[in-house]
């Protein structure tokens, strides 16, 4: 059963995630990217994480790609690539190093069924009963409260630090 | 509740919802025609129909045999997709907003809402922000400046009202200790939400109308400057989807603020059905009385306002919130 709703949702994954890459348009590969982040957001629901679904389409496919789409529309991009990225047959097979070492890297880790360790503490049925909003945050603010905090302080350094540089 | 019945009674509900939705869209044409008429001391549309009341079918129907133009020089997919993108998240955020408590029809008890989702605020909120797309694209996808000057102007207002739209909300969460909008009703039985968070109130109602595009936050259809902003290419019945959007827009809206602050379907002697529609309408009117009185902002004054005075005020209301629920 749960196939019939991972499987379509992994393809479109892939899908949009290769054509974020290999379209040329940039609007399209922004909206190819929206296509992804949807997919994403579908398979963190059938993963019971209904909070980070939402949060996943609102931050990423309602804030952050706008902000792409703004960008993209407002430099208007052209369709064609500079000279300089045009194909080049050295800088192919470079890539296809890259993915290969990749697909081993993720390879090793699910041949070897590593992933299947102990079961930690927060299964489905506890999700369930306390509710998915509450536990992640309140995981936040005692578990992960240092990390967390720490991460605001490097946002707000990048804020102001982005600021300086426009005002320059 | 045996399998069967649960099917037909879902599929009842959502066919019902979504055609008095439509329904509403069509009508919510006539009613801003007449309140805007009678604010001009004019009539309004009085010739099709007693008080023309046939007016939005004669529209509907002269925009279906209307030609469809596409511009030679428009990007053809998503000029074609632009409009649905509109539409579509302009009616499917109904789906998890409760109109009414729960009623017994042919023994069956049923929950008037399509979806009680434990996260629907967010749902709401998810839905919502992918309605700028429509927009965007439609803009750009036109390959007309003034319809990229109106794209662009759409989605820069459309975040920066986002945020302080949900921070607006964050008293109301904190309140209710439940993000399902059923919860947040129920636990407004004693006291509307509007007199605990009267800032988080005006807060969400601005950002509101921002949201929407609506006067005077109409700067992404500005006539005067944009000619018609967005929209300027369309014609015939993708034109129409835009200001279908706008209006289910209008509609989800509203209810998202009687939910929210006025006890949604709750109130005394009336059924809780025809209550939810009072307070929904009186958001409605309260939408085309603004555009028929206040002139438009300047594009600076929109991100100044949004920016320096919406966003601090709400998160004041947030800390003023928590220091409450923490004391009680």
């Amino acid at each position: 059963m749960e196939w019939l709703v991972f499987v379509p949702l992994a393809a479109m994954a892939l899908i949009t995630a290769v054509l974020v890459i290999v379209l040329r348009n940039p609007v399209y590969c922004a909206l190819s990217l929206i296509g992804t982040f949807f997919a994403l957001s579908g398979i963190y629901l059938l993963l019971q994480a209904q909070f980070i679904a939402v949060v996943q389409v609102i931050v990423y496919a309602g804030a952050i790609m706008v902000l792409f789409l703004f960008v993209v529309m407002l430099l208007d991009l052209g369709h064609e690539l500079p000279a300089w990225l045009q194909r080049d047959r050295s800088r192919l097979l470079l890539g296809i190093g890259v993915i290969a070492l990749l697909f081993i890297e993720l390879a090793i880790p699910i041949g070897s069924r590593t992933s299947h360790g102990p079961q930690g503490p927060y299964t489905s049925e506890l999700v369930g009963a306390v509710g998915n909003t509450q536990l992640v945050g309140r995981l936040l603010f005692t578990d992960f409260l240092i990390p967390f905090e720490i991460t605001s302080i490097i946002l707000l350094i990048a804020i102001i630090g982005a600021m300086v540089l426009a005002r320059r | 509740m045996p399998e069967g019945a649960f099917f037909v009674i879902m599929v009842t509900k959502i066919v019902v919802v979504f055609g008095l939705m439509l329904l509403s869209v069509t009508y919510l044409t006539w009613l801003e025609r007449k309140v805007i008429g009678d604010i001009q001391v004019r009539l309004g549309p009085m010739r099709v129909g007693p008080h023309g009341l046939l007016q939005p079918i004669a529209d509907g129907l002269k925009l279906l045999f209307k030609e469809e133009i596409v511009p030679q020089a428009a990007d053809r997919m998503l000029y074609l997709l632009a409009p649905a993108l509109a539409l579509i998240p302009a009616f499917i955020s109904f789906a998890v907003i409760p109109f009414g408590d729960q009623v017994r029809l042919f023994g069956q008890s049923i929950d008037l809402v399509i979806a009680d989702v434990n996260i629907g605020l967010l749902y709401v909120f998810g839905v919502a922000s992918l309605g700028v797309y429509g927009i965007v694209l439609g803009g750009w996808a036109s390959n007309n400046k003034y319809a990229l000057l109106g794209g662009l102007r759409a989605s820069a207002q459309m975040i920066s009202y986002e945020l302080s739209l949900g921070l607006s909300v964050v008293g109301v969460v904190m309140l209710s200790q439940s993000l399902s909008l059923v919860q947040i009703v129920d636990t407004q039985a004693r006291v509307w939400f509007i007199v605990l968070q009267p800032i988080g109130f005006l807060i969400f109602l601005i950002c509101a109308v921002a949201e929407t595009n609506r006067a005077p936050f109409d700067l992404p259809e500005a006539e005067t400057e944009l000619v018609a902003g967005f929209h300027v290419e369309y014609s015939s019945m993708k034109f129409a989807m835009f200001f279908m959007a706008e209006y289910a827009n209008m509609i989800t809206v509203s209810a998202m603020a009687t939910t929210l602050f006025l006890g949604g379907w709750r109130g005394p002697w009336l059924p809780p059905v025809v209550w939810f529609l009072v307070k929904l309408y009186l958001f409605i009117f309260l939408f085309i009385w603004l555009r028929g009185t206040l002139p438009r902002f300047r594009y600076d004054q929109l991100m100044r306002f949004g920016w320096k005075v919406l966003l601090p005020v709400a998160l004041v209301n947030i800390m003023i919130t928590a220091v409450f629920v923490a004391l009680r």
